[in-house]
């Protein structure tokens, strides 16, 4: 009994030049950020090393708050701006550790572990809240992160010296009550730099070695690809990321050959790895059946529960990872900066870290590491140059950092715009 | 009778809906390796029968039901989709589920991926397992070959053209090991005639291969092409149960219909005018569920005309696609005018009025007064109730009071007064002030889509009772569209069947009962053209 | 007839419930710590006058289908730039207050309209959207503050680029409407004026709503499908309902300076749409459901709890300020409350 086959004419791979006006018109975003990058930077006039590596320095402690984002985005819940709550969580855990004394890298330790149960509680109420407004979570998150600002303001500001007690003058305002607006990190007992200081390696170097390995271990998986079925679909975005990494060779191979003080620019080793065990994380969890699952909740949540997915428990396992997460990512920015502003270090970790991801190329309903590593640059890169750029160009450094609050908002306005226009769009054609 | 060649026996099946009996003792009987096809009119019971064999929720959460389920010699209580599933009954649904961003593979393996353990599961579970997709793509791709496509498991499902779809979801079934019943819901309704040739050979070697199938349709000729035997359902019962050589698509058609026992009043006899009110023609509307393909259609002044035909063949998209509330295209001229179509401001304007389907959804504001209900569609479209003062409008309550309470009493509305919601109103009176805000248009044609759809008995014939009194009084053309063929037959002058998006034809309510029947499924001309060609 | 305690629970709603208390308490508390409760319930009127336009700008968007419209700030910003015209044109008086509000109305008007048409295209995500057009507006009027070519004394920093921060009144028509027809009762003064003009507003809206469009509108936004069966254009009553609320914002913010003596620019308007959210929502409206009475009774619940909760709350902790933090708990807990609501399935 022969089968009869039907057949079909599979979408045969595209060619190359449709494919780049694609890239171009997905990317579209990024593209105009590092113009306005490019331009940011030769307007104000500042010298590249300076430039570079102060970059290199926000890079390396806010990305991982950035990451961070990642997961709930996969899992269909939009942009996470609960991750303020993990902040709050780390905030909390690092005035912990500095009352006690505790400094150093075992300090840091402390906070990291006391930030875990103190973000997953946080974490456990944002899912509840955000599983019973399906459809408007990122509002919620967004209005959530203001309501919890103000419990942690009551928290500090009136608990603390009254039904908590804490007799610490150097934390503690003069009358007694409140939590002094500063904290200061630094020191033999503080936590300033604790992750920082543990080794340096140089910036230029080490990033011709990653480079290479980049480019060698996608020319690895683009000959792979030759062989496996399902490795053949994503053949294109392997060439293309090798072509990123070998261009990255070439750039920062050149850079190495001339006389410049970038060359001496040196990046924290300790904290570049956690920030690359975060991004071997997203990677392999997304090889896994939990990873599988976020997907097919952010795919279509309907399908999911009728094939048995628990969704609604899946949801919360996401911001619970996330707000961990994000908590760590605090906790690595404030052991750079050394200050904690308590009022307010957290205040603007929710917009800031959602507008770079954005810029990166990143929308509401997918998020990769490369887009939130290099929308973490370009946005970084314009609040550098900004004020200087809005001197120079309007005599006004107000200007230039108004700019930058402007772009942050604006970015995320253009974003969620375009993502609910699509959304109608694709509900209209769908047959 | 507890027989091995059997897969699964239904006896004596009874259902009811707060009150309302929907299966009356219905007898299904599935043998093993057997294709048994369902037939039955909407309404008859079929969707009850499966939500029972699926033990879905709304079952139980509403009484349970009564009589025997054996399944393969045993006597079970399905209690829920999981005990389905575990027995291994399959359903393919109508709307695919499926996603379209994940690839074949991911869709036929949802939540059934295949695992391998790594470093990390022994600590954490089975939910730390890294995803095996070699063995999936293999497995997979031997579930989908079985259909006889030639297709390759990677490629994502968003793009595929509407009939792999259906057979994706198929695969899907067939790769759950246990499989031992398939119950497949109008599969051909999306596919083109080689899809659905395919479908039906697929369908024969799945049953060949020991699983059983239950073929529901409303395709006479595909259910003597494929199936192996037939029950038949109306109203509830079980009015037939054949093997499906010892019948014909004819005598099918006669059994689906079938002639009520009780007397329906027959429609008075009288002289309709043969002057045509409204011309419709090549009308092709997009509404989901209910496309029209190309209609055909001149209504007579004064008549009243009924559409009928099985839900989701097309007749409710008609009245909405006039009204511009679908987008629509091709033409209407009505009283000698060209009516534009996507335009339902215009479509109102020229005197034309609609009651919707969806009473709820489109027809009422559940969260204002009746008199506001009443009032509003032609305080907008022909400015009444409006006091003009210069710049600036005021409604005019006095004459909408006066106004709402003539509507309450000439159609009998049951509530506490105009300014009672209408949420709070029980369905045939919500009907009412539908109705009610049609004819304050004071419309020369009006179209009534299923008038008496979720209302008891006796609201039903209150509410037909009141669309004959508007003809025979006011002269007023009425359009009828039902799934209800009786109701069809008892107030309308002629009835059009519209089937598969297009008029099959248009009978008189006298008109045999088989006539009817091969007209629902689209094979009156196919058996009557054999016979003139 | 009966009036179980159920029923009232399940009409005013538990959120609702909780704040009424809490007021009652907060008075209770004020009187035990001799605070003159005369002057509070003054500061409450007074408050109440004040911020009732902007509360009032949410209902034409709740109506229309919008749903909360946290991006007010794009109609106050309209509104400064008509108050700083009006002072650049050196007038006082009602003659300045109502130029402000008049050059104002085209301005939100368009800008209302724009904002309209792009929250049609957005159906479903207006509040995220809508929340992130007033961040951006604010954020680029604070360039546009430094660039503006004002130059009247009070409006412009003397040395240096760009308008004042804040920009005073003194002279013009600060408290104009406060003291109009103002008078004493049991020590608490009646700001007769600005009461006036704010129930004006509210019976304006009402009116409105009773025009043919105002019923369409409302048609719109309680079922779009109906309305689309009875020939309404959805997407226009939409951009009337932002309209509308867009230039009730404007006038809102004049009314706002007047009685509180400055135009705020830059930072201060870019958290005022959801003090006017929660506000609105206290009263018992929600994201569908709005009239005039939950506009009047949740401005005045909210203003009156902010009021006395800052010198009650000054007896007991004397550091910080306690009444500012129960603001952002009390504004942000409402809103979040709405929004559960609205997911499943709207009141």
């Amino acid at each position: 009994m022969e089968a009869e086959k039907l057949v079909f004419e599979e979408n045969k791979p595209q060619s190359m030049g449709s494919n780049i006006k694609q890239i171009i018109f997905d990317n579209s975003v990024t593209i105009i950020f590092v113009i306005l990058c490019l331009g940011g930077v030769y307007l104000s006039k500042q010298p590249i090393p300076f430039i570079a590596n102060e970059l290199i320095q926000r890079i390396t402690r806010n990305s991982f708050l950035v990451l961070s984002l990642i997961i709930p985005v996969l899992a269909g819940m939009g942009l996470n701006f609960g991750i303020v709550l993990g902040a709050m969580a780390g905030q909390i855990a690092i005035i912990a550790v500095t009352h006690f004394k505790i400094g150093g890298i075992a300090g840091f330790g402390l906070a990291a572990l006391l930030t875990i149960p103190i973000a997953l509680l946080f974490g456990y109420f944002t899912a509840k809240l955000l599983n019973k407004t399906k459809g408007q979570e990122m509002i919620s998150g967004m209005i959530l992160g203001f309501f919890a600002n103000g419990l942690y303001q009551l928290l500090f500001l009136f608990l603390v010296g009254t039904i908590i007690p804490m007799d610490n003058p150097t934390l503690v305002l003069s009358a007694g009550i409140g939590l002094k607006n500063t904290i200061d990190l630094s020191g033999p007992q503080g936590t300033k730099y604790a992750l920082d200081a543990f080794a340096k390696i140089p910036f230029i170097k080490s990033t011709i070695v990653f480079a290479l390995a980049g480019t060698g271990y996608y020319v690895f998986r683009i000959l792979q690809s030759n062989k496996d079925e399902r490795l053949k679909m994503e053949r294109n975005s392997f060439i293309i990321r090798a072509v990123l990494f070998a261009a990255l060779l070439i750039i920062s191979f050149y850079v190495s050959t001339i006389k410049s003080l970038i060359n001496n620019i040196s990046v924290p080793l300790a904290t570049v790895v956690v920030v690359g065990l975060l991004c071997v994380f997203n990677v392999f969890i997304l090889k896994t059946k939990a990873g599988q699952d976020f997907r097919s909740v952010g795919q279509d949540m309907n399908i999911a529960k009728i094939s048995g997915i628990p969704v609604d428990k899946i949801r919360i396992r996401a911001i619970l990872i996330s707000t961990v997460l994000a908590g760590w990512g605090q906790l690595i920015f404030l052991q750079n900066i050394g200050t904690l502003n308590t009022y307010g270090s957290h205040e603007q970790v929710g917009t800031f870290a959602i507008a770079a991801l954005l810029i990166g190329g990143a929308s509401v309903t997918k998020a990769t590491i490369g887009q939130a590593i290099i929308g973490t640059a370009l946005f970084h890169t314009l609040f550098i140059v900004s004020p200087q750029a809005g001197k120079n160009l309007f005599g006004n450094a107000q200007i230039g950092e108004y700019f930058r609050v402007f772009v942050a908002y604006g970015v995320i306005g253009v974003s969620l715009g375009l993502h609910a226009w699509k959304q109608l769009f694709d509900k209209k054609n769908k047959k | 009778m507890q027989n091995q060649e059997y897969i699964i026996q239904m006896k004596d099946i009874r259902k009811e809906y707060f009150g309302n009996p929907v299966l009356k003792g219905v007898n299904l009987n599935v043998k093993k390796g057997e294709i048994h096809a369902l037939l039955g009119e909407n309404g008859a019971g079929k969707s009850t029968l499966m939500n029972i064999l699926f033990g879905m929720p709304v079952i139980h959460s509403t009484g349970g039901y009564q009589g025997e389920v054996t399944f393969d010699g045993q006597l079970t209580n399905i209690d829920s989709p999981n005990t389905a599933m575990n027995l291994g009954i399959g359903m393919v649904h109508q709307e695919f589920m499926l996603i379209p961003g994940f690839s074949i593979t991911e869709n036929i393996k949802l939540n059934r991926e295949i695992l391998k353990p790594n470093i990390f599961s022994p600590m954490l579970g089975d939910q730390a397992k890294t995803l095996d997709f070699k063995k999936m793509d293999q497995e997979s791709q031997v579930s989908l070959d079985t259909l006889g496509l030639n297709l390759k498991v990677q490629s994502k499902v968003e793009g595929l053209p509407v009939g792999f779809m259906q057979f994706i979801e198929i695969a899907r079934e067939i790769d759950k090991k246990n499989m031992r019943l398939m119950v497949f819901d109008e599969p051909t309704a999306v596919l083109t005639e080689s899809e659905a040739d395919t479908l039906l050979k697929a369908m024969r070697r799945i049953a060949d291969s020991g699983i059983s199938i239950l073929f529901i349709t409303h395709r006479l000729d595909e259910v003597m092409q494929v199936s192996d035997s037939i029950t038949v359902l109306r109203d509830g019962e079980q009015v037939a149960s054949l093997n499906t050589k010892d019948t014909n698509v004819i005598e099918l058609a006669e059994i689906m219909v079938g002639r009520k026992i009780e007397n329906m009043a027959q429609r008075e006899e009288h002289e309709s005018s043969k002057e045509v009110i409204m011309k419709i023609d090549n009308l092709v509307v997009d509404m989901p569920g209910e496309e029209v393909k190309g209609v055909n259609l001149e209504i007579k002044k004064g008549e009243i005309l009924g559409i009928g035909g099985l839900a989701g063949q097309g007749k409710i998209g008609i009245p909405n696609g006039i009204m511009g509330i679908y987008p629509s295209k091709g033409s209407v001229t009505f009283n000698g005018q060209n009516i534009p179509l996507n335009n339902p401001a215009q479509s109102l304007k020229s005197k034309i009025a609609f009651v919707s389907e969806d009473r709820r959804g489109v027809g009422l504001l559940l969260d204002c007064s009746i008199e506001e209900n009443i009032v509003l569609t032609s305080m907008q479209i022909q400015n009444k109730f409006i006091k003009n003062y210069g710049i600036m409008t005021q409604i005019d309550k006095k004459a909408i009071r006066a106004h709402a309470l003539e509507m309450i009493t000439n159609l009998d509305i049951r509530c506490t007064g105009p300014e009672q919601l209408t949420r709070r109103l029980s369905g045939g009176n919500q009907q009412k002030v539908c109705i009610a805000r049609a004819l304050t248009l004071d419309p020369e044609i009006i179209f009534v889509s299923e008038p008496t759809r979720g209302i008891d008995i006796g609201a039903k014939k209150l509410v037909l009772d009141t669309l004959v009194e508007l003809n025979k009084r006011l002269g007023m053309t009425v359009v009828v569209i039902s799934s209800e063929l009786a109701e069809l037959r008892s107030v309308c002058d002629r009835i059009a069947i519209v089937t598969e998006g297009k008029i099959e034809g248009i009978l008189s309510p006298s008109d045999n009962d088989a006539d009817f029947g091969l007209m629902m499924s689209g094979d009156y001309h196919k058996i009557h053209g054999k016979e003139v060609g | 007839m009966e009036i179980s305690t159920k029923k009232i629970i399940s009409t005013l709603g538990i959120p609702r419930l909780i704040i009424i208390t809490f007021m009652i308490v907060l008075c209770v508390m004020a009187v035990f710590l001799k605070l003159p409760l005369n002057d509070l319930l003054s500061d409450t009127l007074i408050r109440t006058g004040m911020n009732g336009v902007l509360v009032l700008a949410m209902v034409p968007g709740i109506l229309s289908g919008i749903g909360l419209n946290f991006g007010l700030p794009l109609g106050i910003v309209c509104g400064l730039v008509g108050g700083l015209i009006s002072i650049e044109m050196d007038l006082t008086g009602y003659m300045a207050f109502f130029v402000a509000i008049i050059v104002s109305i085209p301005i939100s008007a368009l800008v209302g309209a724009l904002y309209g048409y792009l929250l049609n295209r957005v159906k479903g995500s207006e509040m995220m959207v809508a929340t992130y057009v007033g961040f951006s507006a604010v954020s680029l009027m604070c360039i546009g503050w430094l660039l503006m070519p004002f130059k009247a004394e009070e409006v412009k920093w003397p040395i240096g680029e760009g308008l004042r921060t804040t920009i005073a009144l003194t002279g013009r028509y600060d408290k104009i409407l406060d003291h109009t027809f103002a008078f004493n009762i049991f020590g608490v003064t009646i700001p007769t004026g600005l009461l006036l003009f704010f129930f004006l507003s509210c019976f304006l809206m009402a009116l409105f709503l009773k025009t043919k469009t105002g019923m369409a509108m409302k048609a719109a936004g309680d079922n779009p499908r109906f309305a689309v069966a009875s020939g309404i254009n959805v997407d226009k009553q939409r951009i009337v309902g932002t309209m509308i609320s867009t230039i009730l914002g404007a006038v809102g913010i004049v009314v706002y300076a007047q009685s509180f003596g400055f135009y705020q620019l830059y930072q201060a308007p870019l958290m005022m749409g959801f003090a006017a959210v929660a506000a609105i929502l206290i009263g018992g409206a929600s994201a569908r459901r709005a009239n005039m009475l939950h506009v009047i009774l949740g401005t005045f619940l909210f203003q009156g709890l902010l009021t006395i909760s800052l010198p009650v709350a000054n007896k007991i902790i004397t550091e910080g300020n306690l009444s500012e933090v129960l603001r952002i708990i009390v504004q942000n807990g409402i809103i979040l409350y709405a929004l559960t609501k609205v997911s499943s399935g709207g009141d």
